[in-house]
């Protein structure tokens, strides 16, 4: 069974692999936006040394590898679950022996895998040519680093798993999808890293799940978080990651009792 | 124990109503109102092991929700369900391994890959054995004759090959039972008498139990030893379809051709006392509707000597029309007017076959409950 699994991620892989001109704007897309944060940072910081705990150096590293963490955890798993609801797929689904929702993470884990390998790390090559960033010397980071980036896609992928389940009690879950991916995008840190919002800002978001997809890996990955923070910082993940499995196990078994299946 | 055991099954569905105007969308913004509807209302049936079944109705009968709580997708509102000893949505993933379900409009193969890719995935998914996979794929490649379909993306399959490769997906794990939702949907004459000789030639070999819902009644003919049939969330017949048909088909139409014209009138005096009645098509052919339970051979006997018939043939009562009559009029009790003809006449010799067959076609269940009379308001 847990080669069957397995497949899904193998299939899901191959699948992204057919769509070639996807493959090729993906990297472009990719490049531009890193580039696009870099120039725009380099502004910001203009003679400033430091801002907010990041050297002008940092916060350019901090961009690229956010981006790279992005390119990874990122998936559109919450429109899946929502247009399977919708078309009425979901019954074929359900006449399988697997978990629905783990055969889910393992599409989004096979789509994450093929950004990863053949969007980010091309990209980031021709970002690398391009701009000068310090990629850290300690091979402990690196490690420290995917380690942490699997916990983001976790934590990401359940704040998808959620969102996409409205779908069961929303007629129309699009809203609720758009809200997410903004909160996401806005206040993991991709964006603007934590430490630069307002001190209240910084208490809420420390409370919310978001800084642990971004934030938390790419401050470890440029230095920013050193010695007891990165394992503060994992067990923060690691947390959120536990935390988030009851509410989705509860949202699924609603929505088992409230399954409808559109169009016969 | 049977294959399938359900018992005053119900599902309900919970649908927003939405109020009409500009106020009214305000106001449904803030408290929805919901209507409850009802679509399977209590029913009970069981099928024994190793029966076809079919699971006929018009749209929105409440076939295919069923066919869903059957197969574990959905969750009944109330009620009882047992399939082949589980309990289909509480228990559903080591369910799920012991059934086979085809939906005749949607597709359970990945559409981007090759279809022995999609088997591929299926094996890993229930498990199956490297051995009794080949041994599995090379039967069901014989059979549906998938040979040249195998390595091509499903999304390059006709509906026909698809629906073919369909069926073996659903039967790679050797299930007990199989659960169609209408299979033939779409399908020309040729794939659908295959399709329907493959699933005899299952039930035959390997006893596999088959519920199917469809909306040809040819499948039903060629197939089911037995038929449910649902009207707005009731059974509204269960039996064999021969019964059904002998229930309502109130007669049979005898066309005669003459080989000189005959007056009406004439008719009319040969048949006097029978309850037969002509329709004279013009003055060399006549049609004589005889109802089932005079004996044909006391009406030919007034006509044969005196008519100059040319040529005559039998006309039963077509399933078509028989199911189209009970659909209109949303009950599968007989209507009343036959059964008070019938009972008129009930010391009638003549109908002595007539009520013998039905006193001794007991034996099944379905004899039990057979016809829920139920008038529509």
């Amino acid at each position: 069974m847990a080669s069957a699994y397995l497949d899904f991620i193998r299939i899901r892989f191959l699948t992204m692999l057919a769509y070639r001109v996807n493959y090729y704007s993906g990297i472009v897309v990719y490049a531009l936006n890193i580039g696009v944060y870099y120039f725009l940072w380099k502004a910001i910081y203009g003679d400033a040394s430091s801002l907010a705990g990041f050297s002008a150096a940092q916060i350019t590293t901090y961009v690229a590898v956010s981006w790279m963490a992005r390119s990874f955890y990122f998936n559109n798993l919450d429109r899946e679950i929502a247009n399977e609801i919708r078309d009425g797929s979901v019954a074929i689904q359900m006449v399988r022996p697997y978990s629905y929702l783990l055969v889910k993470l393992m599409q989004g884990f096979g789509e994450g895998l093929f950004r990863l390998l053949m969007f980010m790390l091309p990209g980031l090559v021709v970002v690398m040519l391009l701009f000068p960033l310090s990629l850290p010397g300690e091979p402990w980071r690196w490690l420290v680093f995917f380690l942490m980036i699997g916990f983001s896609f976790l934590i990401n992928s359940q704040l998808n798993l959620l969102t996409g389940l409205c779908a069961f009690f929303l007629e129309n879950n699009e809203g609720v999808m758009r809200f997410k991916r903004v909160l996401v995008d806005l206040l993991s840190g991709v964006v603007l890293p934590i430490s630069f919002f307002p001190g209240w800002a910084r208490t809420a978001l420390e409370w919310l799940p978001f800084q642990a997809i971004a934030y938390l890996p790419g401050s470890v990955f440029t230095g920013a978080l050193n010695g007891p923070e990165v394992g503060y910082a994992i067990g923060v993940q690691a947390a959120w990651s536990v935390a988030l499995i009851l509410p989705i196990l509860l949202m699924w078994r609603a929505a088992r009792r409230r399954m409808f299946v559109q169009g016969g | 124990m049977p294959a399938i055991e359900v018992e005053r099954l119900r599902k309900t569905f919970k649908v927003p109503v939405h109020r009409e105007s500009l106020k009214g969308a305000l106001l449904d913004l803030f408290r929805r109102r919901y209507k409850e509807i009802v679509a399977v209302r209590d029913i009970s049936f069981r099928i024994p092991q190793g029966e076809i079944c079919g699971y006929i109705g018009e749209n929105g009968a409440g076939k295919s929700t069923t066919i869903k709580m059957l197969a574990g997708i959905l969750v009944p509102t109330s009620g009882r369900v047992e399939v082949a000893g589980f309990v289909p949505w509480r228990d559903r993933e080591t369910f799920v391994r012991r059934i086979g379900v085809v939906f005749g409009q949607r597709s359970q193969l990945w559409w981007d890959i090759g279809v022995i890719e999609s088997f591929r995935l299926l094996r890993k998914v229930y498990r199956v054995g490297e051995a009794d996979f080949r041994r599995r794929l090379d039967e069901l490649t014989e059979t549906l004759q998938l040979a040249d379909l195998l390595n091509r993306p499903v999304r390059k399959l006709s509906l026909g090959q698809r629906m073919r490769c369909e069926l073996a997906a659903a039967l790679l794990h050797n299930p007990s039972i199989l659960f169609l939702d209408e299979p033939t949907i779409g399908l020309d004459i040729v794939v659908k008498t295959q399709i329907r000789e493959f699933l005899k030639k299952l039930n035959r070999e390997n006893g596999t139990t088959i519920l199917l819902t469809t909306h040809d009644l040819q499948d039903i003919e060629a197939l089911c030893s037995r038929v449910i049939m649902l009207d707005d969330g009731r059974i509204i017949y269960d039996g064999s379809l021969e019964e059904l048909k002998e229930r309502w088909s109130k007669g049979r139409e005898i066309r005669f051709r003459f080989a000189a014209p005959v007056a009406p009138s004439e008719l009319a005096t040969l048949t006097e006392g029978l309850p037969v009645r002509w329709t004279a098509a013009d003055e060399e052919s006549a049609r004589l509707w005889v109802p089932r339970d005079i004996h044909v051979s006391d009406v030919l006997s007034r006509l044969v000597g005196s008519l100059p018939i040319l040529d005559m043939s039998f006309q039963e009562t077509g399933t078509d029309e028989i199911v189209r009559a009970i659909y209109q009029s949303g009950s599968a009790s007989v209507p009343a007017a036959a059964e008070a003809g019938e009972a008129q006449a009930p010391a009638a010799p003549a109908d002595g076959g007539e009520a013998s067959r039905a006193a001794d076609g007991g034996g099944e269940a379905s004899r039990e409950e057979p016809v829920e009379a139920h008038v529509r308001g």
